[in-house]
């Protein structure tokens, strides 16, 4: 079991790295959607200062969704997914491993990057390690909840724009803590209840989302 | 091993097949027949655990397919009109990849033999978009090679877009594969020279079973 999750995961990140220019697109896009609003609204080292942990979450949650409809699109075209789910490996197994490439290729230059982002907002440099944790942390629960909503929409004309509809209301917990977490450090408060509060919705969505995935999945195909 | 109970299946309000059934012992070689659109993929998919059926039931070694899934998996083979191949891996990354996922793990010597013999040799490091149509159904085809354990093969349209070499090496390796003990469920328009081993046909135009 262990061999089949290496080997989807080994898969999935060489098919990301040949086609890297999409793993860059999303990153650019985050990178530019945060950057706009320090442009539009000016030097105002306050105001920047307290919109900051919203808007760079908010932009790598925009940033996440685009990529998900990669997550099984391109092996569902292929004909790939169907052999993933006639293999000799529980289906939730493969999702498991899918989703764990998928947050490697396509979040966490996102987790990476972000604390170059918060400097655009002035944030402190307690609260840049504060964002780039609470993003560690968040982040694969956009993965886990988004990959539901990327396996309902296979297949549908219009998908793409179902799946933001279905998948970004479900984010909105994820981004209230993620902001907070920054804004109390920022503050000079503890962020460490946010942070877990994060950690168990990441845990909490680990352990029901494959399931739902795999069942999602199969309604697809039948 | 594999039992079929009065099988029906309907696209929207058009009945495809009703009531087929069947039963495929070791070494058997079934074919199912009928014209374009009379749900030849459709049956396999069921059979193979894809598709839902609208009526009926499909039994492997006496369990119902749905209760037994993996183990079911395990000892069979689908492969589709789709080739299942990644574009940006090579035949031979695709081969071990698609291995891996039905539970029986190649060597890379293993695979590369199975592409030699299929005649891809030169391009099993390429890429599979540089391949052709016909080279890519033979890399997936190659799958089959390495599938000699699996005691049941499900084949969609084997024989397409393949040429008079790779169709005769296929045949033997079907052949082979019935002397073995695994038995055959495929569809072909074409007129194969397997069609001596044929033990069993179906035709879903006239819904009959025909032992031959």
């Amino acid at each position: 079991m262990l061999n089949v999750m290496r080997a989807v995961i080994a898969r999935d990140l060489t098919l990301a790295w040949r086609r890297r220019s999409d793993v860059f697109t999303s990153m650019i896009f985050f990178v530019i959607v945060a950057s706009l609003f320090p442009l539009g609204i000016g030097p105002e080292p306050k105001l920047l200062l307290a919109i900051g942990p919203g808007i760079v979450w908010v932009a790598a949650l925009l940033a996440s969704m685009l990529a998900l409809s990669r997550l099984f699109a391109s092996d569902y075209a292929d004909g790939t997914l169907e052999q993933m789910l006639l293999a000799a490996t529980p289906l939730s197994v493969i999702v498991i491993a899918k989703v764990i490439a998928h947050w490697i290729a396509a979040n966490l230059p996102l987790v990476l990057i972000a604390p170059l982002l918060g400097l655009q907002f002035g944030l402190p440099a307690d609260a840049l390690a504060v964002l780039a944790l609470a993003l560690a942390l968040g982040t694969p629960s956009l993965s886990l909840i988004g990959a539901i909503g990327a396996a309902l929409t296979l297949g549908l004309r219009g998908g793409g724009v179902l799946l933001a509809l279905l998948v970004l209301p479900l984010y909105a917990p994820v981004l209230i803590l993620g902001s907070l977490a920054v804004e109390a450090t920022a503050a000079g408060l503890t962020a460490q209840p946010y942070l877990l509060l994060l950690a168990a919705l990441s845990l909490g969505a680990l352990s029901l989302a494959p399931w739902a995935v795999s069942a999602a999945l199969r309604i697809s195909y039948e | 091993m594999l039992e079929v109970i009065n099988l029906t299946s309907a696209r929207g309000e058009r009945t495809l097949f009703r009531n087929v059934s069947f039963k495929l012992d070791a070494s058997g070689l079934l074919h199912v027949a009928g014209t374009n659109g009379s749900g030849k993929t459709s049956l396999l998919r069921i059979l193979c655990g894809l598709g839902a059926a609208d009526a009926g039931e499909v039994r492997w070694r006496g369990e119902p397919i749905h209760s037994v899934r993996e183990a079911y998996w395990r000892e069979g083979v689908y492969l589709g009109h789709a080739n299942a191949l990644k574009d940006d891996l090579s035949a031979i990354e695709n081969l071990l990849m698609a291995c891996t996922l039905a539970g029986r793990p190649a060597s890379d010597g293993d695979a590369r033999e199975a592409l030699h013999a299929f005649g891809l040799a030169a391009c099993s490091h390429l890429p599979v978009r540089a391949l052709s149509q016909g080279q890519k159904r033979r890399s997936a085809l190659a799958r089959l090679a390495l599938s000699t354990q699996a005691r049941l093969w499900i084949l969609d349209e084997p024989f397409s877009a393949l040429d008079v070499a790779a169709v005769a090496h296929l045949e033997k390796l079907i052949v082979a594969y019935l002397d073995g003990g695994g038995s055959v469920i495929f569809t072909t328009h074409q007129d194969a020279a397997i069609s001596a081993r044929i033990t069993q046909r179906i035709d879903l135009d006239k819904a009959s079973v025909a032992a031959c």
